[in-house]
C-alpha cells in the first residue's frame, strides 16, 4: 500500500520542519513572570522539529505500517514467545489509578498498587515453586544480573571467596554469560551432549571448589526439556554451587512442572514472553526474580510485604541493593497480573499444553523436509537446520528472508550457536491451526523454490518496504543521527 | 461464571487460545498420540503435574471490576494538587501519544533484528537518537536504556572502561536512588565509589569519572563548567544525569564538555505509572561509541540503493560478544523511546521551551510565596529549575499528612539531608490556584 504526499515516511522529522508550525498548544503562564537566571546558564537554540499535530500523527502511523507485528503477521520467532498480547491488559495498565500514581507517594495512597504487586509475587512464586519473589528488575537480562549478584552475595556471606566460576551451556542466550560477567564471575562454557542435554561429564569436571553456580535455560534454547536436569542440580549442589534458571522458555512448562521442585535456587521470568505483555519493538519488559527461602534475604530492593495494617515496600535483610530507580516496570507487572487472573489455573495449563502441541505438530509436518538435529519431542519450539537447503544453494538466512514474502515473520536464525544454519520456530498457543498449516506449507514451498529457483530465494525479500540492507556499510560508516550538513 | 470454567473433560476454552478439543484431537492424531500430557513425558514423573494453587479464570467483565477496584484504591496525581517530583515528574502528555504507541504494529512488534520487517521501529529509533543528541548537545545517543538510574550506572561502568581506571567520584547531590543503583552495579566490578561534595571536589589521577546530576537532586543548577573542568584536569570523564525537560531552556551538558550524558525519558510523554516503565537516555561523544551499551540504529541503503535502517555496531552487544559485551542489556524500553520521540515531535522547538519556562516560573513563584511564610525558609541558594527545598517549621512527614487531608500531595521528606526539609516540585500541571492552595495550607503550620 503506497502512501502519497506528506504521508510518505521518507523525510525525517527535522527535514519536515517548517519554521512557525506547532504540534501542541500550552496554557499561558498564570503567575507573574519570575526573574530569569544568569543568561549564560540558558541555551540559545533548541534544534527540535516544528511540525503540526496532523503531520505527527500521519508520520508515525505511516512508520508503524512498515513493521511486521503480532497483530498483523504470524511471528514465529523462537525463544521470544510472540503470543497474542491481550488488549484488556493495556486498558487496565492505563487506568488513572495505575498509570497516574507517583512512585514516592505515601503507601496509604497506593494500597491498590501494592496489593496487586504483593499478589503477583504470590502467583509467580506458586507457578515457579520458588516462593520468594522480587519484581524490581526491568527485563530478563536485568533479572539475570540480580540473580547472579544474589549468588555472589550468598557465597561471600559463607566466606566462600573462591567461588568465582559460573558454568553456562553452549546453547545459552548471550545475556547469560554477559550477566554473569557483570556480576563479577568468570564464565566457562558447558558442552551439550548428543541429545541436547547438558553433558554431565563436562559438568562434573567444573563442579569443584571454584564453582559458584550454573545458569540453565529450561527448556533449553534447543526447545528440549533436559532429561538430566535433576542430576544437574544435584551435581552442582553437592559441589557447593547454586543453580540459576533462565525462565525465557517458561511458556512450555506453565503448570506442568515447578522449577523449584527440580532444584533451581533462583530464576527470572520474562513477563514480556510467558505472560503476554507486549514486546513494544524491544521493550518494556519485566524480569522478576523468584527464589528459595534461603536466598530471599538477598533479593534486590524493594519487595512488597504485608502486615496487618496493609502493604508496604520493604528492603530484604541482606539485600544486594537497588537495581532500578523505583519499584520495577509497574505497567508491565499490571498487565501480567491481569493476564494471570484472566487465564486462572485452568488457562495457565492450557497455555503450555497448546504451545507444546502446536510446536510438535509443526515439527512433525516439516520433519524430513528440513533437517532436525535433535529428533525428539520438542517443547514450545523446534530447532531445525537448513543444511539440506544449503547444499542446494540457499542458507537459513535466505529461507528466513523469503518467509517475509509469504507474509510470515522470520524464525530466529543462527541461534542457538551449536546448530548449523539454525532456524528456531516457536508458534505459541495463540495461533490457529489454519495459520500453522499455512506456515508449514510456506516452508514446504520455499524448499521447492530452493531446488527450482534458488535465485528467487537468495534475493528475498522482494515485497518488504526495503530489500536486503547493506549492514557492512552501516557498521563501517556509522550514520546514527540526522544532521543538516549530511542532509544531501 | 460457568463459561470461564473447564468442561467435564477438563478442557478449558480460553478466548486467547484458538484450539478446540476437536482440533487438538486432530493434531494429536497427526502425532500418533492421544493426550497432550504425553508431550511432557520428558519431565520426571515425580515432578510432573504438580498442584497449582491459582484462582479460577475470570471473564473480561469481572477483570474490569476487580482491577478497576484495585486502581480506585490509589490516589492518581491528577485527582488534586500534587507537588512530588524527585525523579518522576508530572508533565502534560499530548493525547496523540497513547493511540500511536498502542497501534498493534508498534506495540506488538519484536526487537528489530529482521530489518526488512522492522523499518518503522528502526526509523523511530534513528529519530530518537537524533532528538536526544540535539536535546543534550551530544554527538551520539543509543536506542535507550531501562531507566534513568540504570542508565547512569551503565555510564559509570563505561567511563571506567574508557578511562581504564577503577575509581568513581559521585557528587553527593545525585539522587540517593541513583546512587544506590550505581553502588549495586559497581559492587562486583572492583570499582570504588567515593562520595564528594560539589563545593570541594578533589580528584586524583586514578579517578575514572565525576558523576553529576543536572539539575541536582535538590533541584539546583550546579556550577557545571567548573565541575566538568575539574574532572577533565585529572583525565577523568564527566558523567552527567540530566533532566530532559530542563533542556527546554538551560544550557546543554554537551556545551560544558560532558563526556557521557544520561537521563530518564519519563518527563517526555511517559506517565509516572508508580515508577515504570520509563526509558533511560544515554548519549556520548563519537570517540567513545564502541564502548557504548545498548542498541544503535544506523542509516544505510538496501541493495537497490534505497535508504533504510539497521541495528548496527552489534559486536558491542551480548548476542555477539557474550561475556565480553559492553553490557548484558537486551530488551529495554523501545515503546517508551517511541513515546518520547512522539512527545518531542509534538512539543517541538517552541513547545518544549514553553513547558520548561512554565515549570520555571511557577516553581519560582511558589518558592517565593512559601519563603515569605513565617517559619519557612529556602535553605539552599543558587539557581534552580522546577524543584526546590523548603525548610519547614515542623516535621515534613506530619505536614504531608495534614496536606493530604486537603487532598494535596506534598513534597518529598528530605529531612535526613536538610533539617525539616521538604523537596517540592512544581510543573506546568499546577495552576496558580493549586499553588496558592499549597501556600495557604502550609501557612497553617508555624
Amino acid at each position: 500500500m503506497r502512501q502519497g504526499g506528506n504521508r510518505q515516511t521518507e523525510k525525517l522529522l527535522l527535514e519536515r520542519s517548517v519554521p512557525g508550525r506547532v504540534g501542541t498548544v500550552l496554557p499561558d503562564l498564570d503567575v507573574p513572570a519570575q526573574p530569569l537566571p544568569n543568561r549564560a546558564l540558558l541555551r540559545d537554540d533548541l534544534p527540535l522539529p516544528e511540525v503540526s499535530e496532523p503531520e505527527v500523527v500521519q508520520y508515525f502511523t505511516g512508520l508503524s505500517q512498515l513493521n511486521f507485528s503480532i497483530d498483523t503477521h504470524f511471528y514465529p520467532l523462537g525463544s521470544c514467545t510472540m503470543k497474542y498480547n491481550p488488549k484488556i491488559n493495556d486498558e487496565i495498565a492505563f487506568l488513572p489509578g495505575f498509570a497516574g500514581i507517583h512512585p514516592m507517594q505515601p503507601s496509604e495512597q497506593s494500597q491498590g498498587a501494592l496489593e496487586l504487586l504483593y499478589k503477583l509475587q504470590g502467583f509467580l512464586g506458586e507457578i515457579t515453586g520458588l516462593p520468594e519473589v522480587g519484581l524490581s528488575t526491568l527485563a530478563g537480562a536485568h533479572g539475570e544480573l540480580g540473580g547472579m549478584l544474589m549468588i555472589r552475595a550468598h557465597h561471600l556471606a559463607n566466606d566462600d571467596k573462591d567461588r568465582t566460576t559460573v558454568a553456562i551451556p553452549d546453547s545459552a542466550h548471550g545475556t547469560n554469560p554477559a550477566s554473569a560477567a557483570m556480576a563479577g564471575f568468570n564464565v566457562v562454557e558447558l558442552a551439550s551432549d548428543k541429545d541436547g542435554n547438558v553433558d554431565l561429564e563436562a559438568l562434573r569436571e567444573v563442579a569443584g571448589p571454584n564453582l559458584a553456580g550454573v545458569m540453565i535455560t529450561l527448556p533449553s534454547t534447543l526447545g528440549l526439556f533436559d532429561t538430566n536436569i535433576v542430576e544437574v542440580c544435584r551435581i552442582v549442589h553437592e559441589a557447593g554451587g547454586l543453580v540459576y534458571g533462565d525462565g525465557a522458555n517458561m511458556n512450555a512448562l506453565l503448570g506442568r512442572v515447578k522449577l523449584g521442585d527440580l532444584g533451581f535456587d533462583v530464576i527470572h521470568l520474562n513477563l514480556h514472553k510467558t505472560f503476554s505483555t507486549p514486546h513494544g519493538g524491544g521493550g518494556p519488559g519485566a524480569g522478576p526474580v523468584c527464589t528459595t527461602n534461603q536466598l530471599a534475604p538477598y533479593l534486590a530492593a524493594p519487595v512488597i510485604t504485608e502486615t496487618g495494617g496493609g502493604y508496604q515496600l520493604s528492603t530484604p535483610e541482606k539485600s544486594i541493593g537497588k537495581l532500578s530507580g523505583f519499584h520495577g516496570n509497574f505497567g508491565v507487572l499490571v498487565r501480567a497480573y491481569t493476564y494471570i487472573r484472566t487465564l486462572g489455573d485452568a488457562g495457565i495449563l492450557s497455555i503450555s499444553g497448546n504451545a507444546v502441541l502446536n510446536a510438535n505438530y509443526m515439527m512433525k509436518a516439516l520433519r524430513g523436509i528440513y533437517h532436525l538435529p535433535y529428533d525428539r519431542t520438542c517443547m514450545h519450539e523446534a530447532v531445525f537446520s537448513a543444511d539440506l537447503q544449503k547444499e542446494r544453494g540457499s542458507s537459513g538466512l535466505e529461507i528466513a528472508k523469503r518467509l517475509l514474502d509469504y507474509g510470515f515473520h522470520a524464525p530466529t536464525m543462527y541461534f542457538p550457536l551449536i546448530v548449523h544454519e539454525a532456524l528456531m520456530i516457536e508458534p505459541t498457543e495463540s495461533e490457529t491451526k489454519e495459520t500453522i498449516d499455512l506456515f508449514i506449507q510456506a516452508l514446504i514451498d520455499i524448499d521447492r523454490e530452493v531446488t527450482e529457483n534458488s535465485e528467487l530465494v537468495n534475493n528475498a525479500p522482494h515485497t518488504t518496504p526495503v530489500a536486503r540492507l547493506d549492514e557492512a556499510r552501516a557498521a563501517r560508516q556509522p550514520d546514527l543521527r540526522w544532521q543538516p550538513e549530511a542532509a544531501d | 461464571m460457568t463459561a470461564t470454567r473447564p468442561d467435564t473433560t477438563g478442557h478449558f476454552q480460553s478466548h486467547y487460545i484458538p484450539n478446540t478439543t476437536d482440533e487438538q484431537a486432530e493434531m494429536l492424531a497427526a502425532l500418533g498420540i492421544v493426550s497432550i500430557d504425553q508431550l511432557f513425558i520428558d519431565i520426571p514423573d515425580e515432578y510432573r503435574n504438580p498442584t497449582l494453587e491459582l484462582p479460577a479464570p475470570l471473564s473480561e467483565l469481572e477483570i474490569q471490576r476487580e482491577l478497576g477496584g484495585m486502581a480506585a484504591k490509589n490516589r492518581p496525581l491528577g485527582s488534586g494538587p500534587s507537588f512530588l517530583g524527585a525523579g518522576s515528574y508530572d508533565h502534560f502528555i499530548p493525547s496523540i501519544i497513547k493511540p500511536l504507541i498502542t497501534r498493534g504494529e508498534f506495540i506488538t512488534a519484536y526487537t528489530p533484528y529482521q530489518a526488512e520487517a522492522s523499518q518503522g521501529t528502526l526509523q523511530v529509533i534513528y529519530e530518537f537518537q537524533t532528538l536526544i543528541c540535539n536535546l543534550y548537545g551530544m554527538e551520539v545517543a543509543n536506542a535507550g536504556m531501562y531507566d534513568g538510574a540504570t542508565s547512569l550506572a551503565e555510564a559509570v561502568l563505561m567511563a571506567c572502561r574508557v578511562a581504564k581506571r577503577e575509581k568513581v567520584a559521585l557528587v553527593d547531590t545525585v539522587s540517593p536512588a541513583y546512587s544506590a543503583v550505581i553502588h549495586t552495579y559497581c559492587q562486583s566490578q572492583d570499582i570504588a565509589v567515593e562520595t564528594v561534595s560539589p563545593s570541594n571536589v578533589v580528584l586524583d589521577d586514578e579517578t575514572a569519572c565525576l558523576v553529576l546530576q543536572y539539575p541536582n537532586y535538590f533541584g539546583n543548577i550546579e556550577d557545571m563548567q567548573n565541575l566538568i573542568d575539574v574532572a577533565h584536569a585529572q583525565g577523568a570523564l564527566a558523567v552527567v544525569s540530566t533532566d530532559p525537560t530542563a533542556m527546554g531552556m538551560f544550557q546543554t551538558p554537551g556545551h560544558y564538555g560532558a563526556d557521557i550524558v544520561t537521563g530518564d525519558g519519563q518527563p517526555l510523554g511517559i506517565p509516572s505509572s508508580f515508577g515504570g516503565p520509563f526509558v533511560g537516555l544515554f548519549a556520548t561523544k563519537q570517540e567513545y561509541i564502541r564502548q557504548m551499551p545498548s542498541r544503535l540504529s544506523g542509516r544505510t541503503v538496501d541493495k537497490n540503493g534505497k535508504t533504510g535502517y539497521v541495528l548496527t555496531l552489534q559486536t558491542r552487544e551480548q548476542h555477539i560478544r557474550r561475556e565480553r559485551a559492553t553490557s548484558n542489556i537486551c530488551t529495554n524500553e523501545a515503546l517508551y523511546a517511541l513515546a518520547s520521540t512522539i512527545y518531542l515531535a509534538a512539543m517541538g522547538k517552541q513547545g518544549l521551551r514553553q513547558v520548561a519556562e512554565l515549570c520555571y516560573h511557577k516553581a519560582h513563584y511558589a518558592a517565593a510565596k512559601i519563603g515569605e511564610l513565617p517559619g519557612y525558609s529556602l535553605p539552599i541558594d543558587g539557581p534552580f529549575f522546577q524543584e526546590f527545598v523548603v525548610q519547614c517549621p515542623s516535621a515534613p512527614a506530619d505536614i504531608n499528612k495534614k496536606l493530604m487531608e486537603q487532598n494535596i500531595l506534598g513534597g518529598l521528606d528530605v529531612s535526613e539531608r536538610v533539617p525539616n526539609g521538604m523537596l517540592l516540585c512544581v510543573t506546568e500541571m499546577s495552576s496558580r490556584d493549586d499553588i496558592n492552595a499549597l501556600v495557604a495550607a502550609l501557612s497553617e503550620f508555624k
